[in-house]
Order: structure tokens, then C-alpha cells, then sequence
């Protein structure tokens, strides 16, 4: 069973479905792969893209999931400075993270990420794909949880 | 009564509206290229505001295509400028204001009951002729596959011509 979730770092929507993710997991365990990708809206969101890279720099050193967790529990917060001290937090190599940033590594991966999105239907965020399918239904816990259980057997 | 939007193959309706950038604005100007054209119901509603925000940020895709994209509501000019303002929205929105959707009634996606325009896309060819068009219910956002793979269909179209 795959969850896929294209989302933004500064979209308070995304923010609101976090931890509603997070309970999903726990609900679920090893029945469920959550895959999340990126849909920065910089005209809306202008620290979304740094802090899409910031995260791909994070899964460069094997972090990622540290650094997104970070990332949405400090939405208020995603300057650079702030980038940086959670890259400090979760004890990543400094030097390497600023290089990246500084010079885009993740830029193109960003941008794949996002085109990917807009060719499979993907609106606004968060957008979650089930098993490939597009979930249009809200994304409360239970909602989202029924959804899941209904497709297991359903080709995943 | 329910209009229906003009279908691929009929020749765009050209016409001139109010619009955010340079004076009045219309198929004509754009003549030669791809144009996009977003009827949407209104300034500020929240689907309409993620559909155009999404818009802005594919835009660099349909410049591939050498496309412009019009963003079209019955709102005034003045709304359409404190919105596009707000929003970071740089493609023109042209005001349909007067006579009242007039546009979207020649292009068959105006609302009579509610007084706006559908949601409604449309890809016009270079030549002036409604090449793919769509309507979505008011409230889904209908994205952006819809478009670029219309712009693809057109490119590969001029390609066998």
C-alpha cells in the first residue's frame, strides 16, 4: 500500500495534514509506504522552494525524514538561517548542506518532483495519490483512513 | 438553460476586454502563438485563487510552447489588479464587466443563474481555432494536464502538417 503526498513545506494546508500523516503511519506500520514529493508554490509560498531543497540536500545525507519532520513543525520559520539550524539539529554535515544550497544540487530534483505532479493531476497541495489513484476526498485521519483500508487488495 | 462551450475546431471568437497589463487585450494580440484562455468565477474565491497561483507557477511549461495564457472573469479591472497584485499573478486577467460576460457567453461558458463564468479552459491555435476545451464543475480545481497535453497534441500537430 503506497501514500503518495505531494506537498509544499510553507502551505498551511500541508502543515494541518502532517500530523494526521503521522497518526496514519503509526495506524498502518509496515503496511504502508509513504512517499513524499515535492510541490513548492513559490508565487504563493516564497520558502517553499528553499526548504524543498533544504530537504533534498538533508536525503543527500540520508536525513530526509528528519528533516522534513522538522521542516513542518517549524512552518513559521523556513529562512535560510532557520534551514540551517535544523540541518544543525538533526547533525548533518554543515558544510556540505550550505555548498548545496548555495549552489541549487536540488533544484532539478525539486522541479521533476513538481512536474511529475502537475502531469498526474496534482491542484494545490497537500494532493495524496492511494496506490496511484488520486484521493479527492478530505484528508482528515479517519477519511484518509478508510480510504486506505478500502483499496488494500485493490492492486497494492 | 445550460450553454456549451465552444467546441475544437470552431474559430475563437475574437475580442478586445480591459485588461491588467497593456490597455485592452485579446485573441488578436497573441495571434501567431498558442493562447490559453481561464474563464474562472471570480476574483478571490478559493479554488479560483489556487487554479490561477498553479498557473503562474507552470508557466515556464507553457512558455515552452511558445503560449500565452489570458485569465478571464466578469470582475472589474480594478479587482482584477488588487488580486493579481496580491497574488503575484502576472499573466493578464482581462474584465468580461461590460457588457457582462459578454466573452464568456461567445465562447458558451457563461453562468445565467449565477451571473459568472464556468470554470472553463481552452487552447486556441496559432491560426485562431479552439483547439481542445474543457469545462470543470465550479468547485474542482481542473489543474494543468489538461492543457499541457493539449499544447503537446498542437505541436505535434504542426509538425505532421
Amino acid at each position: 500500500m503506497t501514500l503518495v503526498e505531494y506537498g509544499d513545506y510553507e502551505c498551511p494546508y500541508c502543515g494541518e495534514a502532517y500530523p494526521i500523516v503521522k497518526q496514519i503511519q503509526e495506524r498502518m506500520g509496515e503496511q504502508l509506504r509513504f512517499v513524499f514529493r515535492n510541490f513548492p508554490i513559490s508565487t504563493a509560498h516564497p520558502h517553499a522552494e528553499f526548504a524543498a531543497e533544504a530537504a533534498e540536500a538533508a536525503a543527500a545525507q540520508d536525513r530526509f525524514w528528519e528533516m522534513h519532520d522538522q521542516l513542518y513543525e517549524h512552518q513559521q520559520r523556513l529562512r535560510v538561517d532557520d534551514l540551517r539550524s535544523y540541518a544543525q539539529a538533526i547533525a548533518l554535515d554543515l558544510e556540505l548542506f550550505d555548498k548545496e544550497l548555495e549552489e541549487h544540487v536540488h533544484a532539478d530534483r525539486v522541479h521533476e518532483d513538481f512536474l511529475s505532479g502537475v502531469r498526474s493531476g496534482v491542484n494545490g497541495t497537500p494532493t495524496f495519490f492511494i496506490n496511484g489513484v488520486r484521493h479527492d476526498d478530505a484528508y482528515e485521519f479517519e477519511t484518509l483512513l478508510a480510504a486506505l483500508n478500502g483499496s488494500i487488495g485493490v492492486g497494492g | 438553460m445550460q450553454a456549451s462551450p465552444l467546441e475544437p475546431g470552431t474559430p475563437a471568437p475574437d475580442f478586445a476586454l480591459p485588461s491588467t497589463l497593456d490597455g485592452q487585450l485579446g485573441p488578436g494580440d497573441r495571434s501567431g502563438r498558442p493562447l490559453i484562455l481561464v474563464f474562472y468565477p471570480a476574483d478571490w474565491s478559493p479554488v479560483c485563487t489556487d487554479q490561477l497561483t498553479l498557473y503562474q507557477e507552470v508557466m515556464p511549461e507553457f512558455e515552452k510552447h511558445d503560449a500565452a495564457l489570458f485569465g478571464i472573469s466578469v470582475d472589474g479591472r480594478w479587482c482584477h489588479l488588487a488580486f493579481a497584485n496580491d497574488r503575484n499573478l502576472r499573466f493578464p486577467l482581462l474584465a468580461d464587466f461590460e457588457p457582462k460576460g459578454g466573452v464568456a457567453r461567445a465562447y458558451g461558458v457563461y453562468r445565467t443563474q449565477d451571473g459568472t463564468s464556468e470554470r472553463a479552459l481552452f487552447v486556441i491555435d496559432p491560426a485562431g481555432v479552439v483547439s481542445w476545451s474543457y469545462v470543470s464543475p465550479t468547485e474542482v480545481n481542473p489543474g494543468a494536464d489538461g492543457i499541457l497535453r493539449a499544447l503537446e497534441d498542437l505541436a505535434a500537430k504542426g509538425v505532421a502538417r
